[in-house]
């Protein structure tokens, strides 16, 4: 058994059966992190670079650590303090890196698109850690695997992903993912922040945010990304988080409990209070440690593909 | 196709082997289990329930161990990739006597692959092997059972194959 794709692009290019054996290699390697001992020898003759041409604390760390924890060894790549700034090409940067011999590519970028460009071109298999406002499918199956240890599965159970969905490449992400996977979803914003036609999809739409907080069994606030809000979409901060900041009086009066999830970095009192953050409805902390689960078991099943790449 | 066992046979080994156990570890106060996954799991499973007979019911401490993650050839075979089972240990092997099962010997690189696994949960006082089949003279690593249940000469181009009751739907062990 292995996966049908070379590189993880998108959650977009998987089959369920992908995402359900990315899910299962998971579980196992959680498994291997509550040991004694937290690492294996698998990958141990393959080196890996992090490409990160966008900030990042979790999802590069993350990747870092589940890289350690499998053997690998690594090279950080930050544009800030890189010949990037001289003016080299993304092909010229990453080909100059692999001319070092290095066998697989994480790689996060502003433009959306730019991994699966660089995956016409070069012989490395690329993981995708963020492009743009398109897809951040790693953080999909971090979610999706958070769910199910939750839940106990993704089946029919309601997701509601709330906020910035118009910026936000996990919404993207956990959309294509969830309905694989026959979650039902709604999406919930304000209409600015919510783009035309999402419905295709196969989400529903809602503008209003206690209807979808009493319709989910969980419920994914996204961050509002204000850095790629290049016109003002709403007219205040403190208006946002009135009308659809997540707070503990509003989950209290709900008449069911709900899951709460957040992708990180939380603006907090905007897109969610820290008085529902930090309490027992929350499994943010759940969702970051499994991160480094679910990339190391994508880091494995790629891995193991290296030898069918051809440009 | 030759038989090794039929299923009365091989129930007279199995016996065999449990006595072995309980001659060396007795009351199995500071002995366990380790299964290899995922063959190796029907025969370890076999051994625990005649000990516990054996023992008067007496809790045996058994684990299941996957070796996926260490094996020694990930990457060479292209488009075969192992996919992991469960691996479950749920207490330390510092200072015990471990005894690992599987059902065939052949190159003993699973063996090996397993005992740099079993490091990983702690240092264990010993660790022994415990096998149904051994087959012989086509050995890669310098590694030998503790206890066998037959030994066989055969040829790289043939196949032990292992069949259980609860997955094959008979006991039996053929050479293919």
């Amino acid at each position: 058994m292995s996966l049908s794709v070379k590189h993880l692009l998108g959650i977009k290019d998987l089959k369920k059966e992908d995402i359900e054996l990315i899910l299962h290699t998971a579980a196992n390697f959680k498994d291997v992190l509550q040991r004694p001992i937290k690492k294996v020898p698998t990958l141990r003759d393959t080196t890996i670079v992090n490409l990160f041409y966008e900030n990042s604390t979790r999802t590069r760390i993350s990747f870092e650590l589940a890289e350690k924890r499998l053997s690998a060894d690594t090279i950080n790549f930050a544009a800030s303090s890189s010949s990037v700034s001289k003016g080299e090409t993304l092909i010229d940067t990453v080909n100059n890196v692999l001319s070092m011999k290095v066998d697989m590519v994480v790689m996060r970028h502003s433009a959306t698109g730019a991994p699966h460009f660089l995956s016409r071109h070069i012989p490395a298999s690329i993981i995708n850690a963020g492009d743009g406002i398109n897809e951040h499918p790693t953080q999909a199956l971090l979610d999706a695997y958070s769910i199910k240890e939750r839940l106990g599965g993704l089946e029919g159970r309601k997701v509601a992903l709330i906020g910035d969905i118009m910026h936000s490449r996990v919404a993207l992400s956990n959309i294509y993912l969830l309905t694989k996977m026959g979650a039902e979803v709604e999406v919930c914003g304000p209409p600015t922040l919510i783009p035309k036609h999402i419905e295709h999809l196969g989400v529903r739409v809602s503008y209003d945010l206690k209807k979808t907080l009493q319709w989910c069994d969980v419920a994914n606030v996204l961050r509002i990304q204000l850095e790629r809000q290049h016109k003002p979409l709403f007219s205040s901060l403190r208006e946002y988080n009135l009308y659809y900041g997540v707070s503990r009086q509003l989950v209290d009066s709900l008449d069911k409990e709900i899951v709460i999830m957040h992708p990180g970095p939380i603006n907090r009192g905007v897109e969610l209070n820290s008085d529902v953050a930090d309490s027992g409805h929350s499994i943010i902390l759940d969702q970051v440690e499994n991160g480094v689960a679910v990339r190391m078991a994508v880091l494995y099943l790629l891995a193991g593909k290296k030898d069918e790449l051809v440009v | 196709m030759k038989s090794l066992y039929n299923q009365q046979h091989l129930k007279i080994t199995l016996d065999r082997l449990t006595a072995e156990l309980v001659e060396n570890h007795r009351d199995f106060s500071n002995a366990v289990i380790i299964g290899m996954q995922p063959r190796g799991i029907y025969l370890a499973d076999r051994i625990v329930q005649l000990l516990k007979e054996q023992l008067a019911g007496r809790p045996i401490q058994y684990g299941k161990l996957d070796i996926t993650f260490y094996r020694d050839d990930f990457n060479t075979k292209p488009g075969e990739l192992h996919i992991p089972t469960e691996t479950s240990i749920d207490f330390s092997l510092d200072g015990k006597n471990v005894i690992l099962i599987d059902d065939v010997l052949y190159t003993g690189r699973s063996i090996r692959s397993g005992l740099d696994a079993l490091l990983d949960f702690g240092r264990p006082k010993s660790v022994e092997l415990l096998v149904l089949i051994d087959r012989w003279f086509s050995r890669e690593v310098p590694i030998q059972p503790d206890y066998v249940g037959k030994t066989v000469e055969s040829a790289t181009a043939q196949k032990v194959k292992v069949l259980w009751q609860e997955n094959d739907g008979k006991d039996e062990v053929v050479l293919l």
